[in-house]
């Protein structure tokens, strides 16, 4: 069996295991992993950029936030449906993608971080800035009459979860699809050798304009999904902490892996969970596992596990 | 084959030439209004001391580095303004002076990135084209290594074969041998002459025996400027490029 067919049926295993979890797992936690694997979503997103194609940026909230409020607004001022709404998110964010992407890599390295940071800020002020539609920083609630999509209402826990498993695992097998492409050989290329992909006759550029958009434009649906699945939207999902957040995600799952992302959000939000229930100085148990982590594990979770066990993982 | 017509083409247009190529930078010219011809099928050396503005001249010619004034065609195509992965797609191949590999993938992938896209998506005809490249350098059998944990003349060696991959027209070769054991450099000439009279060669180079084994004729760069061209013999015999250039090593 090829190694790429290997990895294609490990992740469908494990697509499989997060099916079956739910008829296992109490409702606290049921709940806890629809939303992680939304917020794995966008963290996969982030990855397609960071970990494959080798680009640090430092304003991907700007691109969640696009599809949150491309689905939220739609919704709430022109009393769109769940379904198209949520392509309005999507669009927003191929969009803001396309048109940021553009800008920023006239920058490379640390440029890049900087001018994708202060776009993001940008979009940040700006919602703050519309505050009669966007309601700013209170933000508004997702009614639930219009959570509804094909006439599943998808406040319901089951149908919530059934929904985030939907959305993670079309992302998750699109990641692998585009990594074990063509395409995605050159984006990983670029990543270990810009000049030298430059000079095998590869258009550089125009590779790494089409992984923000991808990057980003996955990174919206998550933002677009999860307004949708737990009915809120506000400009706190657009701020620079959630421009860090994937970032973290990425780095302790593994970035350059395809399950890193959900690895490393999972990781991050039961490590936050866990430490807050025994201690009031639960960021100094985190930030202490996390240090921890970068030091024996700079590969991340899911990136030692495929270096030593499985090195055929996508 | 080519058509008879396209052979008398191709001994009348040169396969890769210069008019006034020069480069600045800043207030030190690297290369100075070069007319460079090179007929298709030739292996051309090109030698001269240190700063001597090789590097700079070949950078130019695969689009590394932006002319400051000149023009540079290619298979009767006017090229100075053509981007290098354009270069590279109109049969153009370059191996960089300080090696440039993939040193995280195995040598199958390097060789695989350099000629994937030239067989249309065709997967048997890129497995071919890599094993053929792999084979050709001698390092078919380490194809599933890491590139960063082979020695440093192994690493040249695969840069060629990514080069010879493409099935270019032109290899550019940027002090090829420089790393490389003797038994290396033997089996490097005798490679280099195999592939003389299908694709033409530039050859940057120091060690003399290899220009001297390989090259149909030499270009003596000085200073930027063209001092001489000619075959081995000629520039052997030649007194200013003597003085400007073998007379230091010799003297």
């Amino acid at each position: 069996m090829s190694d790429s067919k290997k990895s294609v049926i490990f992740h469908l295993g494990f697509l499989g295991l997060l099916f079956l979890l739910q008829f296992l797992l109490p409702a606290y936690h049921h709940g806890n992993l629809a939303r992680i694997m939304v917020l794995a979503t966008y963290a996969m997103g982030y990855n397609i950029l960071f970990g494959y194609t080798g680009l640090l940026s430092l304003g991907h909230a700007m691109f969640f936030a696009a599809g949150m409020y491309g689905m939220g607004l739609t919704m709430t001022h022109l009393g769109w449906t769940a379904g198209p709404a949520m392509v309005a998110g999507f669009l927003a964010g191929v969009l803001v993608s396309a048109g940021i992407g553009f800008l920023a890599l006239r920058t490379s390295g640390v440029s890049f971080m900087i001018v994708t940071l202060m776009f993001a800020q940008a979009g940040f002020l700006t919602i703050l800035y519309f505050g009669e539609w966007t309601r700013g920083d209170e933000g508004f609630v997702i009614q639930q009459a219009d959570r509804v999509f094909a006439g599943i209402d998808l406040s319901d826990p089951t149908n919530r979860y059934l929904a985030a498993l939907l959305l993670f695992g079309l992302c998750l097998m699109l990641t692998i699809r585009l990594m074990q492409s063509r395409f995605g050989h050159v984006l990983i290329a670029i990543r270990e050798n810009e000049e030298r992909t430059q000079m095998l006759g590869y258009h550089v550029h125009h590779h790494k304009w089409l992984a923000v958009i991808a990057s980003g434009t996955m990174a919206a649906v998550a933002g677009a999904a999860y307004a949708l699945l737990f009915g809120y939207a506000g400009a706190t999902f657009a701020s620079v902490q959630y421009s860090i957040f994937p970032l973290l995600w990425v780095l302790l799952g593994g970035a350059g892996t395809a399950l890193g992302p959900f690895i490393g959000t999972l990781f991050m939000f039961y490590l936050i969970d866990l430490s807050s229930s025994l201690t009031t100085a639960y960021m100094l148990i985190a930030g202490v596992a996390l240090v921890l982590l970068t030091l024996f594990l700079p590969q991340g979770l899911v990136g030692e596990w495929r270096r030593r066990v499985m090195p055929w993982l996508t | 084959m080519a058509q008879k017509g396209d052979a008398m083409a191709d001994m009348i247009t040169p396969h890769i030439a210069t008019k006034g190529l020069s480069r600045n930078f800043g207030g030190l010219i690297a290369v100075n209004a070069v007319d460079f011809e090179v007929p298709k099928g030739e292996i051309r050396a090109i030698i001269g001391p240190n700063g001597a503005g090789k590097s700079t001249f070949v950078g130019m010619l695969c689009g590394r580095i932006a002319p400051s004034s000149g023009e540079i065609m290619f298979a009767g195509q006017n090229i100075t303004a053509m981007p290098a992965h354009r270069r590279i797609r109109l049969g153009m191949a370059y191996t960089f002076q300080i090696t440039s590999i993939f040193a995280r993938l195995t040598l199958k992938e390097n060789v695989r990135l350099a000629t994937s896209w030239r067989w249309n998506g065709d997967e048997t005809a890129i497995q071919h084209a890599t094993l053929a490249a792999l084979e050709q350098v001698g390092l078919a059998d380490r194809m599933n290594q890491i590139a960063g944990d082979l020695s440093y003349g192994h690493q040249r060696l695969l840069e060629i074969a990514m080069g010879i991959s493409q099935h270019p027209q032109l290899l550019i070769l940027d002090e090829p041998t420089q790393g490389l054991a003797d038994s290396e450099i033997a089996s490097f000439v005798k490679l280099i002459r195999d592939l003389g009279g299908d694709m033409t060669i530039l050859l940057i180079e120091h060690n003399m025996n290899v220009v001297m084994d390989t090259a149909d004729k030499i270009t003596v760069l000085n200073l930027g400027s063209e001092l001489a061209t000619g075959t081995p013999q000629d520039i052997r015999a030649n007194k200013a490029v003597q003085a400007a250039y073998l007379g230091e090593t010799h003297a």
